[in-house]
């Protein structure tokens, strides 16, 4: 586990009238939660105005939603390498804005994250910036080039909390077999970006729009046939595979007979595929160009279903700044990709506003599942003890997402223009306000 | 003239992007007009000063000989200024991008770009960029609006109507914009159209765009009143889609005995370049009875004297009432 050296707030708050809701116990209910010196010591409605300490900082919640920060297990920090596109310290601003405590990084920067230096280098860069908690993945392979493993035991030793080859699929089978079957041996966690390279070679989904628009398709088949490849290596290795932002209908069918079968295997998605569909493309909208590319209102729904019947473990915001010059371009040579820890929340409450499963529910997709997954102890939770990560939020306040607004470096996103509702009002980190909307600001 | 729906008095568009959200009474519109300029022509007296004054520029990112060539004559015998831009297509020595291209280009105030590029929908990307008229010469495998036309028009001189005919569009399609522009025109115009070609070359669920769809050149051409082949476009191809250009050929090449199902009087047409011997055998090509290949090339310039002269006139009038 990564080091975490930060300034914790000292003294006491207390957050009043609140509706507390910790997926990881089932608790939703009113009350106050009570911080010490950046951890939290109490939570209940036994915590009110008239129990709290007489010199405790308290803050009047108005009912408004309290629940442990948000665990981004899918975040692309383009620091070091890319820092025209995004830093540690624009990403951290961007987690904090969307109520995003604890974030994991993909390991694909310039340097690639593959050696013990790399992970220390991300772990002192978050330290000094202070925002959201970085953990990092390893790489799988040696500059993720997909020939030799890297030294895994000891990134995972040096805090690396899984393995992966960031948008890279890890492509030969021997290499993924040998991957799982060694990191058995510290329980190691491998994560898979599933996109048959040849067959997702392409620029959207295959079907009648991309037949419309001119553009080569990638069929859907794409992501089924290395998903069901990998099941099989999983099964004769005994590791622990995980897929990352599946897609399609035909995936959370495998996902879920092999769960059945009591196979270690894991799978999240990211909001873009649960609330959008392929129409987001038409008119070459470069803003919606995705890996994997969105697909049909079919799949779209059998998504939702996954989450509901938590074939899909957890939401990841896939978090993948672009800068303009990267987007603005003929539909085939923009890059895939969008800013997602802005709208992580409110996409995620959709699933809520539109019946799908309850708040906490919804918020346990993006909390406690990827803390337990990554084996973050302590985060994602409202356990006294935990240390006080924190997003107050209002589900229901309505706006328009507005990527302009965005605190991220880059502006991309496939939800421009999107109505929503749900919006953070407060986020903290070992109790230090690292956010607050400008309607909370007091005096205002 | 028979045309489904009201007449159009006026093309209401800033460009001319693709087929796509054309009506039938435009179409006819601007065929109406290029049939004028068809006959002036062929005439002694084929220039005129109607866009004297005006700049036209052909910006063509791909290689072209014959579409270029057929632009800048039309702007030519329409008076218009003309200046040819090729761009060459690798992206190593592009340098500059597509929308800075653009915007260096208006800023030199043109009345009209004429736009060809490899990638689907960097026309449309290009129009958003600039305050002239963009007319689509080609982009990627999406549309080629001026060449539907030229074969509309070239059909309708022939057969009298665009609509009740069936029209079979053979070989390579899916990497085609002159096969997409041309389903979208003639089910516009409510003609029925075939597409034949072994399955490799028919993209995913193109018949959701109301088509029929043919392996076969026997079958498939049974009773057409119109053949048109594609150009096997072996340049885009990346990977297997046919296994060589001989047994293409044999299976999918037209020659007299596959044509021998279509109707007598059936005509021949292809866009062009040709590659005699693999989608097509030079007996039907040249066949002068049937073939109307040249004649295409021929409305081709009408056409795109027409649509420059719709696109500038609007721009103009725009302009007029800005003023």
């Amino acid at each position: 586990m990564m080091p975490a050296i930060r300034a914790k707030a000292s003294g006491k708050t207390a957050f009043v009238n609140v509706r507390l809701l910790d997926p990881a116990t089932g608790l939703d209910q009113t009350g106050g939660l009570l911080i010490q010196d950046g951890v939290i010591i109490d939570l209940g409605p036994s915590v009110n105005r008239d129990t709290v300490p007489a010199d405790c900082r308290i803050i009047e919640g108005e009912g408004r939603c309290l629940a442990p920060g948000l665990v981004d297990m899918r975040v692309q920090l383009r620091e070091p390498g890319f820092e025209h596109q995004e830093t540690i310290e624009t990403a951290g601003k961007s987690a904090a804005t969307g109520g995003v405590t604890t974030m994991v990084a993909l390991p694909n920067t310039d340097p690639v994250i593959d050696d013990v230096a790399g992970v220390e280098f991300v772990a002192r860069r978050a330290r000094k910036v202070g925002l959201a908690k970085v953990f990092v993945y390893g790489a799988v392979s040696k500059g993720i080039e997909g020939r030799e493993i890297t030294e895994m035991g000891l990134l995972h030793q040096a805090g690396a909390v899984a393995f992966c080859d960031g948008v890279k699929t890890i492509a030969s089978p021997r290499l993924l077999r040998q991957a799982l079957s060694y990191a058995t041996f510290f329980d190691g966690m491998i994560v898979q970006h599933p996109e048959e390279p040849e067959l997702s070679r392409g620029d959207m989904n295959s079907g009648e729009l991309a037949t419309r628009l001119g553009l080569s398709g990638i069929s859907p088949l794409a992501e089924v046939i290395q998903i069901e490849r990998d099941i099989r290596l999983a099964e004769m290795t005994g590791g622990r595979l995980h897929f990352s932002h599946i897609s399609t209908a035909e995936s959370v069918s495998v996902i879920r007979k092999a769960k059945k079968r009591g196979l270690k295997i894991t799978c999240d998605t990211a909001p873009f595929y649960f609330a959008l569909n392929e129409n987001a493309v038409s008119d070459y909208r470069t803003f919606a160009k995705l890996a994997p590319p969105l697909r049909s209102e079919d799949d779209r729904q059998a998504i939702v279903m996954g989450l509901v019947d938590g074939t899909i473990d957890t939401i990841a915001s896939d978090h993948n700044p672009q800068d303009q010059d990267s987007k603005r371009l003929p539909f085939a040579q923009a890059a895939a990709g969008g800013v997602g820890l802005e709208t992580l929340l409110p996409v995620t409450l959709e699933l809520y506003h539109n019946g799908h499963m309850s708040l906490l529910e919804a918020i346990g997709k993006i909390t406690i599942a990827p803390a337990t997954l990554m084996k973050l102890t302590g985060h994602g939770t409202l356990k006294p003890g935990s240390s006080a990560d924190i997003v107050v939020f209002d589900p229901d306040r309505p706006s328009k997402i507005d990527p302009y607004k965005f605190q991220s470096k880059s502006k991309n996103s496939p939800f421009d223009g999107r109505l929503i509702q749900g919006m953070v009002l407060r986020t903290l980190i070992d109790g230090r306000e690292v956010f607050t909307h400008t309607s909370c600001i007091e005096g205002s | 003239m028979s045309v489904m729906g009201p007449e159009a008095d006026h093309y209401p568009h800033p460009h001319l992007l693709g087929i796509e959200g054309l009506t039938p009474g435009e179409i006819t519109l601007i065929l109406d007009r290029a049939q004028h300029y068809a006959e002036k022509n062929r005439t002694a007296d084929k220039t005129s000063n109607i866009l004297a004054g005006s700049t036209v520029v052909n910006l063509f990112y791909e290689n072209s000989t014959r579409t270029l060539t057929s632009f800048e004559l039309a702007a030519k015998r329409l008076g218009a200024d003309v200046i040819n831009m090729t761009v060459g297509t690798s992206s190593v020595k592009k340098g500059e991008t597509l929308i800075d291209t653009a915007m260096t280009l208006n800023a030199m105030n043109p009345d009209a770009l004429v736009v060809r590029h490899n990638d689907s929908g960097a026309v449309k990307l290009l129009s958003e960029k600039v305050n002239c008229a963009v007319l689509n010469a080609g982009d990627g495998r999406h549309e080629h609006p001026t060449q539907a036309l030229l074969d509309a028009l070239t059909i309708r001189r022939h057969k009298g109507r665009l609509h009740r005919l069936t029209v079979a569009i053979c070989g390579d399609i899916a990497h085609s914009r002159v096969a997409r522009s041309n389903i979208l025109l003639l089910n516009t115009m409510g003609s029925r159209v075939r597409l034949i070609a072994p399955p490799t070359l028919i993209p995913s669920k193109i018949d959701r765009m109301g088509v029929e769809i043919f392996h076969d050149m026997e079958e498939g051409l049974k009773d057409c009143d119109i053949v048109m082949m594609l150009r096997l476009q072996l340049e885009r191809m990346e990977g297997s889609f046919i296994p060589s250009v001989r047994e293409y050929f044999h299976f999918h090449g037209l020659d007299r005995a596959k044509l021998a199902n279509a109707k007598p009087d059936a005509l021949i047409m292809h866009p062009g370049p040709m590659n005699r011997g693999v989608e097509i055998d030079s007996e039907v090509a040249d066949d002068v009875e049937r073939s109307v290949i040249r004649e295409q090339v021929e409305m081709g310039v009408a056409v795109r004297m027409a649509a420059l002269e719709i696109l500038v006139q609007n721009q103009r009038n725009l302009a007029g009432d800005r003023k």
